[in-house]
């Protein structure tokens, strides 16, 4: 608060209010002033945030901070600030435009409970560009747009906000000797307030429709449309809440754990693998761990997945890319090594298993009917292995086997990765599965 | 100091970070979605606020207005989501909003294949608003790049009051690759000007075309004005001619005449080369391939990338072009920077596109073979 007592907050400096004789802006932008008066904010701690249409005009002509946005979109500028700086007073002023076309907007303020206050001209028309019906136009009501009189039922503004759970709903007319006190209980509420104020466009709807103060009250009791307080539940604002709910729900943020190479690889050309299986394999975790070991093994390392939308469905696919330097090409067109885990696998990447060259290397499940391939085919029991070791274990058994084979790195270095980078129950049944891999490949070896 | 093993999109929320980014607002859009968990994860651990909002226009108009109350403000998206913020980035060019927004680009046009790589909105950032007025536009070709570039979009923002966008796609935000990012360095942060007490309350204070404004923030120390509308450097309306032009000339001089400070490229020019590749994004990395293996067949060509997308480098682009006679402009997508190329190069100079929009990489030998190496 300011020490200083305003009797007014609005500047003459830009001549009187631009509006038409007798629209109801003038007489609730006056009244507007009123309430702030009533409430003394410092002027630098309140924003009226403007909208756009004849309303729009409205922001300048006040010694507070002044917003003015794109059409329909007030609440979210309002909402932006608000959640910025939670301790300013921010008032969005708009129309039954603004409603229409920023429609999302006012249910999702209202639900959240962003603590601005949203006062509403509804004049039942666009006024700025010509008097076209808005979402808030009555039945027959007479516009440019509707030259026959409109068929859209009129949005029921203040119902629809308490719908979505709007804290403090209030509907009320330009006309209201007591809108000076209603504005400034709007403006005082916490949460999210919202009040609707019915007026006349003299310049549009009013003369085209004959509509004139007592036809509008006429007008509220045709759609049975009550004044007053439509809703008032009182809930915390969002900012407050945000705040309670993060130091509530926060977790010890633990640094994840470096990687620190301390092995050794003989790896000296970039070399390209794929795996690709189901849904469920662990096909993406795992390539991800055998990069990581990769990097512990002094190697470079990329990965690219490719898997359906919906995903836990379909195929899993994985690329991994290691390097002795960096890499700079992240397309592998030619994989050195393919592993193969499942019949989505195979569908998804038929075309490049049929074009793997001699000197590829192609480890497929066992049970995989193949098509015929120039690569070098090696078949293992990847899946009933990984039903010995229990848990989806396969891939890990395959890229194990893989690595036994191709001494791309040491499997120890797997193993570190494994243990470094899973959790330890997970951890654990991964190392047996490695194990298994690592005895299946290349058995005449050992 | 410490190796790890991240996607670019993690990269972009841990540079926003660095930069002491405190506001998020985003919708979720694949590729990019990852970004809006890294941040509504790290945001409110330094007290700032991240919020799913419920579209794009929401998202940026949440962005815009924290922006103006003192908050650093990143949001993502990809192509679909860029559609729509275009109305509200008019917005944050004409009220001088600094703002940090990404795009992991994805092919499109509209739905497109929403888990598939493409560079196709290069164009469309810089006219990806009516009036046409300039913006500036990094595109990362690495996940060490994307942390980078992120850091410095947030500076460029600071240092020229106006949004910044990072063009990424989805073969960087959501590809793993190693990377240290303690070691990468980094300039200074970049510290907001704000209009002290006692100082001129004018919103859009300039005297030379090309200054910077300081910033009028919403709860400071004066009383903010910011508007959409067309406005004089105290943000209120006009409808002055004079003033109307002086505007419109300061937000395209503070931008345009800085074009060649702000450059970011990475050139490497051989003697005596006759070819040159400018490329940019991910598909520079195929060309420093098919560069490599082109000199290892001894031939000569030079190369040119641009991290700097928009405003154009136009003096390390031309000099690139000195001494040459074929350039080669790679793209994923059907030659849109190309156009900035031709627009450049001087008479004689052949100027070809390589343009593929398929949703898979250019390789290196496609470049080869296409540039005729």
């Amino acid at each position: 608060m300011s020490e200083r007592t305003h009797t007014t907050y609005m500047t003459d400096k830009l001549g009187p209010l631009p509006f038409c004789p007798g629209c109801g802006h003038s007489m609730f932008i006056k009244a507007l002033d009123k309430a702030l008066v009533r409430l003394q904010p410092d002027p630098k701690e309140v924003v009226i945030v403007t909208d756009i249409g004849c309303i729009g005009l409205a922001d300048r002509y006040f010694i507070t901070n002044a917003f003015h946005g794109l059409h329909g979109r007030a609440i979210t500028y309002a909402c932006g600030l608000k959640l910025a700086r939670p301790e300013l007073t921010v008032i969005a002023i708009m129309g039954d435009g603004g409603c229409g076309i920023g429609g999302t907007h006012l249910l999702n303020v209202a639900r959240r409970n962003i603590g601005i206050t949203l006062l509403v001209a509804n004049n039942f028309n666009y006024g700025m560009t010509g008097g076209q019906h808005s979402v808030t136009t009555p039945a027959l009501g007479v516009t440019s747009t509707t030259p026959w009189g409109n068929i859209e039922y009129p949005m029921d503004l203040c119902g629809t906000t308490a719908a979505a759970g709007g804290s403090w709903v209030y509907r009320t007319t330009a006309f209201e000797r007591e809108l000076p006190h209603i504005l400034a209980q709007a403006i005082d509420q916490t949460g999210f307030a919202m009040l609707e104020i019915w007026e006349l466009c003299t310049a549009y709807y009013a003369p085209r429709n004959k509509v004139k103060k007592k036809e509008l009250y006429e007008l509220l009791e045709n759609y049975n449309l009550k004044l007053g307080l439509i809703a008032s539940n009182s809930r915390p604002e969002y900012s407050v809440q945000y705040r309670e709910a993060y130091e509530a729900g926060k977790t010890v943020v633990k640094e994840k754990p470096k990687i620190e190479p301390g092995y050794a690889s003989p790896v000296s050309k970039q070399t390209g693998i794929i795996i690709a299986g189901s849904a469920g394999q662990k096909i993406k975790s795992t390539a991800t761990l055998f990069a990581q070991a990769s990097m512990l093994s002094g190697l470079q390392a990329t990965q690219k997945d490719d898997y359906p939308i919906t995903v836990m469905t379909g195929h899993s696919l994985a690329e991994v890319i290691l390097s002795a330097d960096t890499i700079e090409y992240t397309g592998i067109d030619v994989p050195d090594f393919f592993i193969l885990l499942s019949e989505d696998g195979l569908k998804r990447a038929r075309t490049t298993i049929e074009s793997l060259p001699e000197t590829s290397v192609l480890y497929a499940e066992e049970s995989l009917e193949l098509p015929e391939v120039k690569a070098k085919v090696i078949k293992l029991p990847f899946l009933q292995t990984a039903k010995e070791v229990t848990g989806p274990t396969a891939a890990v058994i395959a890229m194990g086997a893989m690595l036994q084979d191709s001494g791309l790195f040491p499997v120890q270095a797997f193993e570190k990765a494994i243990s470094t980078f899973q959790r330890s129950n997970i951890a654990e049944k991964n190392l047996k599965a490695l194990q298994a891999g690592t005895a299946l490949a290349n058995p005449q070896k050992k | 100091m410490g190796l790890e093993f991240l996607e670019g999109n993690e990269a972009i929320a841990r540079g926003a970070m660095k930069a002491q980014c405190d506001f998020f607002a985003g919708y979720p859009i694949t590729p990019a979605s990852s970004i809006l968990h890294y941040m509504l994860e790290l945001v409110p651990q330094i007290g700032g606020t991240a919020i799913q909002a419920e579209d794009e226009i929401a998202s940026m108009g949440f962005c815009i207005a924290a922006a103006m109350a003192g908050r650093k403000a990143l949001t993502a998206t990809s192509g679909p989501g860029i559609s729509l913020y275009s109305e509200n980035v008019g917005l944050a060019i004409m009220g001088e909003t600094p703002l940090v927004i990404v795009n992991i680009q994805r092919q499109g046009p509209a739905t497109g294949s929403a888990t598939k790589g493409a560079e196709g909105d290069i164009q469309f950032t810089r006219w990806v608003t009516s009036g046409g007025l300039p913006v500036i536009a990094l595109s990362p070709a690495t996940v060490e790049e994307a942390y980078e570039l992120t850091y410095r979009a947030f500076n460029l923002a600071e240092q020229y009051r106006t949004p910044v966008f990072i063009l990424a796609s989805k073969e960087i935000g959501v590809t793993r690759e190693s990377v240290d990012l303690d070691a990468i360095p980094l300039p200074p942060l970049v510290k907001r000007r704000k209009v002290s007490a006692g100082n001129s309350d004018l919103p859009h204070n300039f005297q030379s075309l090309r200054d910077v404004p300081a910033m009028s923030e919403f709860g400071g120390d004066h009383i903010a004005r910011y508007t959409t509308s067309t406005h004089d450097k105290a943000a209120y309306l006009t409808t002055n001619p004079d003033v109307i032009q002086e505007m419109i000339d300061h937000y395209t001089a503070k931008i345009d005449e800085a074009a060649d400070d702000m450059a970011l490229v990475k050139k490497d020019k051989q003697e005596g080369a006759e070819t040159l590749i400018i490329s940019y994004g991910i598909i520079s990395r195929s060309a420093t391939v098919a560069v490599r293996e082109a000199r290892a067949q001894g031939a000569r060509v030079s190369t040119l990338v641009l991290q700097t997308l928009w405003p154009v480098p136009r003096k390390a682009i031309l000099s690139a072009m000195d001494g040459i006679k074929k350039v080669i402009v790679p793209e994923m997508n059907m030659g849109q920077y190309l156009l900035e190329i031709e627009r450049l190069a001087p008479a004689g100079i052949e100027v070809r596109g390589i343009n593929k929009m398929n949703t898979k990489l250019i390789s290196p030998e496609e470049i080869l073979k296409e540039s005729g190496l």
